[in-house]
């Protein structure tokens, strides 16, 4: 199954949000071996050159690391991940209320909103 | 490295016609390309003398440093828009006649493929669906270790899983120095495999860029972008 690629946006930078995301999530954790840049480029149904550019913005950003001996790992550094995670989060919040606000929604309506959703969600889980 | 191909002032006239007009091109090794233009803008007549199928009326193309001839035929795959094969013929004798042909054929890739798309070797060209001869025309083409790969048209008869195999046979085959030339009208399906994508129009190249570039500076797909640049 391709990857979720959106049309308006390069492909390059989703692919790396995508591999932060796997990485955030624990697909693969700190110290995993990364599969190549075919096998990635494939799972994906990409282009290998552009799966390349993306693992390499990984690589300067220092949360993908290349060995020479046994391809790319993620980074042991538990605390630039951490970071990484709060860094996506901190982009869709933004997102979020930029799109709330649209919809001519005020800061403190949004946050009523927020809790409602998070007092239905603690209701149907119980 | 040299390039792989050059065009320089490349012209070609059919009649009052003028197929291709004083076109310059490089194409890069490694790289994945789209050649997309609207119906006769001449991407055809540019494949077919990259080729050596067609004299240039005017101009110069070099592959690998060499015009047009067996040697550059050696080393492009090409796969035409139509069908050359002879429909009389077995699957498994069409893969032994491009192993005759062709020095850099690879008979174990074209059975393996074969397989994953559960084609009977034994089978006559003649009994098979229209999906299914481009299914093995383009097994035979892409079973070859050349330098460039021209392919006109490659995926529009073949049902959309089909494809994605396509696709995924283009990205795990290919060398890191041999191109891949394809041209389509189907760009949505391919773009996020391409490097980059060249636009024809009247016989000139309008737009040689990389995909990524296009989405960078007009915020649209390849696709939404062709479709603003060629409006009717």
């Amino acid at each position: 199954m391709a990857w979720n690629l959106s049309a308006d946006k390069p492909i390059y930078s989703q692919l790396v949000e995508i591999i932060q995301i796997q990485i955030t999530s624990g697909k693969y954790k700190a110290g995993d071996r990364l599969p190549s840049v075919r096998e990635l480029a494939a799972e994906a149904s990409v282009n290998p050159n552009t799966m390349q550019k993306a693992l390499a913005e990984l690589e300067r950003n220092a949360l993908i690391i290349t060995q020479r001996t046994s391809g790319r790992i993620v980074t042991e550094d538990t605390e630039l991940i951490r970071q990484t995670q709060a860094n996506l989060a901190d982009e869709y919040i933004k997102n979020f209320f930029r799109a709330m606000k649209e919809l001519g929604y005020s800061a403190e309506d949004i946050l009523l909103l927020v809790q409602k959703t998070v007092n239905e969600e603690s209701v149907s889980s119980h | 490295m040299e390039a792989l191909a050059v065009m320089q002032g490349l012209t070609k006239v059919y009649g009052n016609t003028l197929a291709v007009n004083n076109l310059n091109l490089t194409i890069p090794r490694g790289k994945i390309i789209g050649l997309l233009g609207p119906n006769g803008s001449g991407k055809t007549t540019l494949i077919k003398m990259i080729n050596g199928l067609l004299t240039p009326t005017a101009g110069s193309i070099l592959i690998n440093g060499m015009a047009p001839g067996p040697e550059t035929k050696a080393r492009i795959a090409y796969l035409p828009e139509r069908t050359y094969l002879q429909s009389g013929m077995k699957v498994c004798d069409l893969v032994d006649y491009f192993e005759d042909f062709y020095a850099d054929f690879d008979k174990n890739r074209a059975f393996s493929m074969l397989g994953a798309l559960n084609i009977q070797p034994a089978a006559q060209l003649k009994t098979l669906s229209k999906g299914t001869k481009e299914k093995v025309q383009l097994i035979l083409v892409m079973s070859r270790h050349a330098d460039l790969f021209i392919l006109d048209e490659p995926i529009a008869g073949v049902d959309p899983a089909a494809r994605d195999y396509i696709l995924n046979t283009i990205i795990t085959n290919y060398d890191e120095n041999a191109s891949i030339l394809l041209s389509t009208h189907l760009i949505s399906d391919i773009e996020n495999i391409l490097d980059e994508v060249i636009f024809i129009r009247n016989g000139q190249v309008i737009t040689h860029m990389p995909v990524d570039r296009i989405r960078e500076e007009y915020g649209q797909s390849v696709d939404a972008y062709f479709r603003r640049v060629f409006a009717c």
